[in-house]
């Protein structure tokens, strides 16, 4: 590991940086040259117009899309490449835009999903149900309870996920990824389709989970309100470039991003 | 007293149908293809039940000898064949897999020729009579065999990390992967289980009638991948019923002497009208598309 490259410029410690991430779809570059720097407990916004290429980065740096070029690393570990499975075992968990739960699963299975790395048992001990087994499940389900608790969700432990309201839904889908056990949590707009009242539970959802968790989160946010109430620091990105970064406040007062998203 | 023995036999032709089917819709929900081989793995694990009482003479050690081989090959097969393939359009993979049928069943050919084998060792005769039910001991063996699979399949895919990693894989495999699953290895793990179930199956089939060719799972492999459709593709619970709704149908009709001669036709025009009356199978869920 490169300790110059572990550490931001500011002496603290960089759990995410991508240096000049790219991806080309035929003609189109749907992401060019973005170069992101997280810091360890910080909560980063990405924003920007549809189709300004938030999504895609989102899929880049979990694995999902290979970069044309550009490296990214992951608490100075060079993940560039690496398949979706992999880079989740090395810490970095998402959520979706529109939910993707398993939704054939109950509320407690999901996040035994997510747990699915963290407690080892083979598969020829789950045929057999060997003893390993047995202790297991049980502390995939204790562990999985636990988390439910936390996300106050454990009423709902045995209702198939697809029959729990929007909101809890939202909820589900950051307690299962924080069940694999992440350095670093990505949130796809989260506030997609919610009223201003599930909005405000899941800023202090998130406020939350960055404060017992001591979690580093990026977010895709379309909502200003959420964005400027809760983000430190701001990416900006129209047509795959950065239009504009830095503090929250002084970036949404940026005459080029005010434009980007309002017109002329 | 007809109707009752035409029952018990169906529930076992059924069961053995359900073993197969289940791996037909393991593969289905979880690699997104029709394996059309994994009939073929059954006759490949009679053979390997052959060649093991050539060497041994005990059927349990060829039952097992059978499943074994034919894990390996369903994994093999997965791994060099259809792996490659992940991502191609369906097309190519259906007919790569009916090519590694054509091809199975090819070398069974030259390695064993075209005569059929008798595995007498294999055969279960004797029946039980109770009044004027007979019940054949091949019948109560696969009617065992099939209840001990239903209940650990069921176990198995309902409480065990592989077995939620699985539904997990079916439901949504890119959501899957991003947390973390190793979705080769699921895909790997539900061939060697539909493979194994194919063993079962064929020892099933070879119980009751011994007799040992490179196209004895041709047949039985559509009946059960139509066994798989009437349930419901992709769903494990829809692969047993649907595989015992069929078994039952085929046995009474064949036990109706007018009806006899159009069982095919029957339980494919059963099929036709399940899937009139609900498309998505009795058990399968009709797919709500994303916008």
């Amino acid at each position: 590991m490169n300790d110059t490259q572990f550490v931001a410029s500011d002496g603290r410690e960089s759990v995410l940086r991508t240096e000049h991430l790219r991806i080309q779809f035929g003609g189109l570059r749907a992401v060019d040259d973005v170069n992101l720097e997280i810091k360890k407990g910080e909560l980063y916004g990405l924003i920007g117009p549809n189709g300004a290429g938030k999504t895609t980065v989102f899929n880049l740096l979990t694995g999902v899309y290979k970069p044309t070029s550009g490296k990214i690393f992951l608490c100075g570990k060079d993940i560039t490449g690496k398949a979706p499975a992999e880079i989740n075992r090395l810490g970095i968990a998402r959520t979706f835009q529109n939910i993707r739960l398993f939704n054939n699963l109950t509320v407690i299975e999901n996040v035994m999903v997510g747990l699915s790395n963290s407690i080892s048992c083979n598969i020829a001990q789950s045929i057999f149900r060997l003893p390993r087994h047995k202790k297991s499940e049980k502390e995939f389900y204790e562990r999985a309870l636990e988390l439910l608790k936390v996300f106050q969700l454990d009423e709902y432990k045995d209702y198939l996920a697809a029959n729990l309201p929007y909101g809890k839904q939202r909820k589900l889908e950051i307690a299962r990824a924080m069940a694999t056990n992440p350095t670093l949590l990505l949130l796809d707009e989260p506030a997609a389709g919610m009223n201003p009242n599930e909005t405000q539970e899941l800023m202090d959802d998130i406020t939350f989970v960055r404060k017992n968790f001591g979690m580093t989160i990026l977010l895709i946010e379309h909502d200003m309100r959420l964005v400027s109430g809760i983000c430190e620091n701001l990416t900006v990105l129209n047509f795959g470039t950065e239009l504009a970064k830095g503090e929250t406040a002084k970036v949404l007062s940026d005459p080029a991003v005010v434009k980007a998203y309002l017109g002329e | 007293m007809d109707f009752i023995n035409a029952l018990i036999n169906g529930l076992s032709l059924g069961g053995t149908y359900a073993m197969i089917a289940i791996g037909y819709t393991m593969v289905y929900g979880i690699a997104k293809m029709l394996n059309f081989a994994h009939g073929d793995i059954i006759m490949v694990g009679g053979y390997a039940m052959y060649v093991t009482l050539l060497l041994v003479g005990q059927p349990i050690v060829a039952l097992i000898a059978a499943i074994v081989f034919c894990v390996i090959l369903g994994v093999c097969v997965e791994r060099f064949a259809y792996k490659p393939l992940r991502g191609a359009s369906p097309l190519a993979v259906l007919i790569t897999a009916i090519g590694v049928s054509s091809l199975l069943q090819s070398l069974a050919q030259i390695a064993f020729g075209s005569a059929p084998k008798m595995l007498m060792a294999v055969q279960i005769s004797g029946t039980v009579t109770l009044g004027s039910i007979h019940i054949a001991y091949y019948t109560i063996l696969t009617l065992a065999l099939t209840v001990v699979i239903m209940v650990a399949m069921t176990l198995f895919v309902k409480y065990s990390k592989p077995g939620r990693a699985m539904v997990a894989v079916s439901e949504d495999r890119d959501a899957a992967r991003l947390m973390g699953i190793n979705t080769n290895a699921i895909i790997a793990i539900t061939f060697a289980i539909g493979s194994a179930l194919a063993a079962v199956a064929g020892y099933c089939m070879l119980i009751k009638s011994p007799t040992l060719t490179n196209t004895l799972g041709a047949m039985p492999g559509i009946k059960a991948f139509t066994a798989a459709v009437i349930g419901g593709i992709g769903s494990i619970p829809g692969a047993m019923l649907g595989g015992i709704v069929l078994g039952v149908i085929e046995a009474i009709s064949l036990s109706i002497p007018g009806l006899a001669p159009f069982t095919d036709a029957v339980e494919f025009g059963i099929l036709i009208i399940i899937l009139l009356v609900k498309p998505a199978g009795l058990l399968g869920k009709a797919r709500r598309e994303k916008v």
